[in-house]
């Protein structure tokens, strides 16, 4: 069986390199990147969000055993701290882990061989776990606010914190992902970095000791859990909101771009 | 060794040049690890508009190769020209001069068929129209379009790789460099990649280096193959031109039964020389005694015993195990 016809004769006196065919540029790449993954998110990823959205639910229902409702700092934060987890658990987590994934398994050679900017990868990836996080979050905010008798005019203000936080927290597990030397470690960090989440955005600042909130302080989470704990309050200071978002903000840049510089490391030649 | 080189198709430019390439790694920890030369000084070049094929066993260093001309893995030593780019200097020219189909499929599992091939066009500097076309094309062209919306995560292991392939087919490279494509295939799909292969060669000129442990697909689509075997090129020529180191030689295969009749004085003596896997015996030889081995196999006792018998002319693994390769690997 010959299936394959001769080869068409070249011309050899073309001399000198082939032309190049063009790099896909940033933002299309980035864009396709994250469709992509929007719609990978949808195939796969729904019943984790479910897990995602039902753990912060319980954690509410848990805390509502201790923290009476009403206008209150403890109060506040558990329902703040509890829709940021919903980020958290997706963003920093699950991200941790398909990259890790990727990596261990030679999945990022797919993208290495590709002529795409390595920025366009991590950010299109990361921002799509994170804006499927949004109906959670929501989701929590309203049950929570309902819960614990806070207003629920400012939910809006999630559309802020959800992406900032969620830059945040979605470089930090990108990074977690492709830094760590094998699958299982990028798996264990990811569920570290919920865990403090967890721990430090849900619990009552007031009750924590010193050393721990040092801790909050370090984590990108707080400062998203803060923000949104603030507009709970019956006259809202929003210039402490958006100080809070603005360091959301900073260390959402700081984390993808180190997350970026891991993913050029992960495929380095 | 550098390349015994067998005649090209056609005096085309070079599409390929490997020279002396040298990559090794380090196995085990602390004072424990030893250097292993996965490429120890690999020369060959393929000419524009070949398909050339890189045959050898597990572990013979075909996928380093592959990985530094992808650039995707800096070589130690030596240099890796694409259509005169050096990508050891360049590796990041690679990706556009070059479409690659790697051996995993975990970066587009998740994803549609139709979404994989999209984006991956995408990806490679294509518009959204653009490459949602050409997607279409591609995978009509393969024959998935019936299951272009199902994810690749829920398809069988051939029909997952015939979608990666089309992944790497859209937007149009002078080069495919495709490792183990047909992994897994249906004979409808394993057509259906090479009349792809060949229509763009025929249309375009592309280039393709292949990747293959498999003889069969090695001998009916290659132009030209290089042997690997650790680390080294061993013999590079055209299927025919190595099939011919040993012309003259003839492979009988005998399947027994049950248990062979080593009571037959030729078939205790077959014993010592032939290649024993279960119940079949492969011995390599000459025309002259494999008659002999015939007749003595197939009159009484022998014959009795005897399930099935092939007398065959060499195939490009008994090329290849002349060649010295060791490990013996090559799938039939």
């Amino acid at each position: 069986m010959t299936l394959l016809s001769a080869p068409p004769r070249t011309d050899p006196t073309t001399a000198g390199p082939a032309p190049l065919a063009p790099a896909a540029r940033l933002l299309p790449a980035l864009a396709a990147v994250y469709r992509a993954q929007l719609a990978r998110a949808r195939v796969a990823r729904i019943p984790l969000l479910f897990v995602a959205t039902f753990q912060s639910v319980g954690i509410l229902v848990m805390m509502r055993g201790v923290v009476d409702a009403g206008q209150s700092t403890a109060a506040r934060s558990v329902v703040a701290g509890s829709s940021v987890l919903v980020v958290a658990f997706v963003a920093l987590n699950l991200l941790a882990q398909y990259f890790g994934k990727l990596r261990a398994t030679g999945g990022l050679d797919h993208y290495a061989t590709l002529p795409v900017p390595p920025a366009s990868v991590v950010l299109g990836t990361a921002a799509a776990y994170a804006s499927f996080t949004l109906p959670g979050a929501v989701l929590t905010a309203a049950l929570g606010a309902v819960m614990f008798g806070l207003p629920l005019g400012q939910l809006w203000v999630l559309l802020a914190v959800v992406p900032l936080a969620g830059a945040a927290l979605s470089g930090l597990g990108a990074a977690c992902g492709l830094l760590a030397p094998r699958q299982e470690i990028a798996t264990m960090l990811g569920q570290l970095g919920m865990s403090a989440a967890l721990l430090l955005g849900v619990l009552p600042v007031d009750h924590l000791p010193q050393p721990v909130q040092w801790l909050r302080d370090l984590l990108p989470s707080t400062y998203g859990v803060e923000a949104f704990a603030r507009t709970f309050a019956p006259d809202p200071d929003w210039t402490m909101v958006l100080a809070d978002l603005g360091v959301c903000a900073g260390v959402g840049v700081v984390s993808l771009t180190v997350a970026t510089w891991a993913y050029r490391r992960a495929v380095a030649r | 060794m550098s390349e015994t080189a067998g005649p090209a198709p056609e005096e085309a430019p070079p599409c390929v040049a490997v020279r002396d390439l040298v990559r090794t790694y380090r196995s085990g920890r602390g004072a424990a690890a030893t250097e292993i030369r996965a490429n120890d000084g690999i020369s060959l070049t393929v000419r524009q508009g070949e398909i050339f094929g890189l045959l050898g066993p597990n572990g013979a260093g075909k996928s380093t190769l592959v990985r530094q001309i992808t650039g995707l893995l800096r070589p130690d030593a030596g240099s890796v020209e694409l259509l005169g780019h050096d990508i050891v200097r360049h590796p990041d020219r690679a990706a556009r001069l070059l479409g690659y189909l790697g051996q995993e499929s975990t970066a587009l599992d998740e994803l549609t068929v139709a979404l994989a091939a999209e984006t991956t066009g995408r990806l490679r500097g294509l518009g959204r129209a653009q490459a949602r076309g050409a997607a279409a094309e591609v995978l009509a062209e393969l024959g998935l379009t019936a299951i272009a919306q199902r994810p690749l995560a829920k398809l069988s292991g051939g029909q997952r790789r015939l979608a990666c392939f089309a992944a790497a087919l859209v937007g149009d490279r002078p080069l495919l460099v495709l490792d183990e494509p047909t992994t897994g295939m249906d004979p409808v799909a394993r057509r259906a990649v090479w009349r792809a292969v060949d229509r763009r060669r025929a249309e375009r000129g592309t280039t393709v280096l292949l990747v293959t442990h498999n003889v069969i697909e090695a001998e009916t689509v290659l132009d030209r193959v290089a042997v690997i075997d650790d680390g080294r090129v061993i013999a590079c020529d055209t299927p025919g031109g190595l099939k011919a180191l040993v012309d003259g030689d003839v492979r009988l295969d005998l399947v027994w039964r049950d248990e062979a009749p080593v009571g037959v004085p030729a078939v205790a003596a077959l014993r010592e020389r032939a290649e024993c896997t279960g119940r079949r015996w492969t011995v390599r030889t000459t025309p002259e005694q494999a008659r002999e081995l015939v007749a003595a196999v197939t009159t009484g006792p022998a014959f009795a015993a005897l399930d099935d018998f092939t007398l065959a002319t060499p195939s490009l693994e008994d090329a290849y195990l002349k060649l010295g390769g060791r490990h013996g690997g090559l799938a039939k």
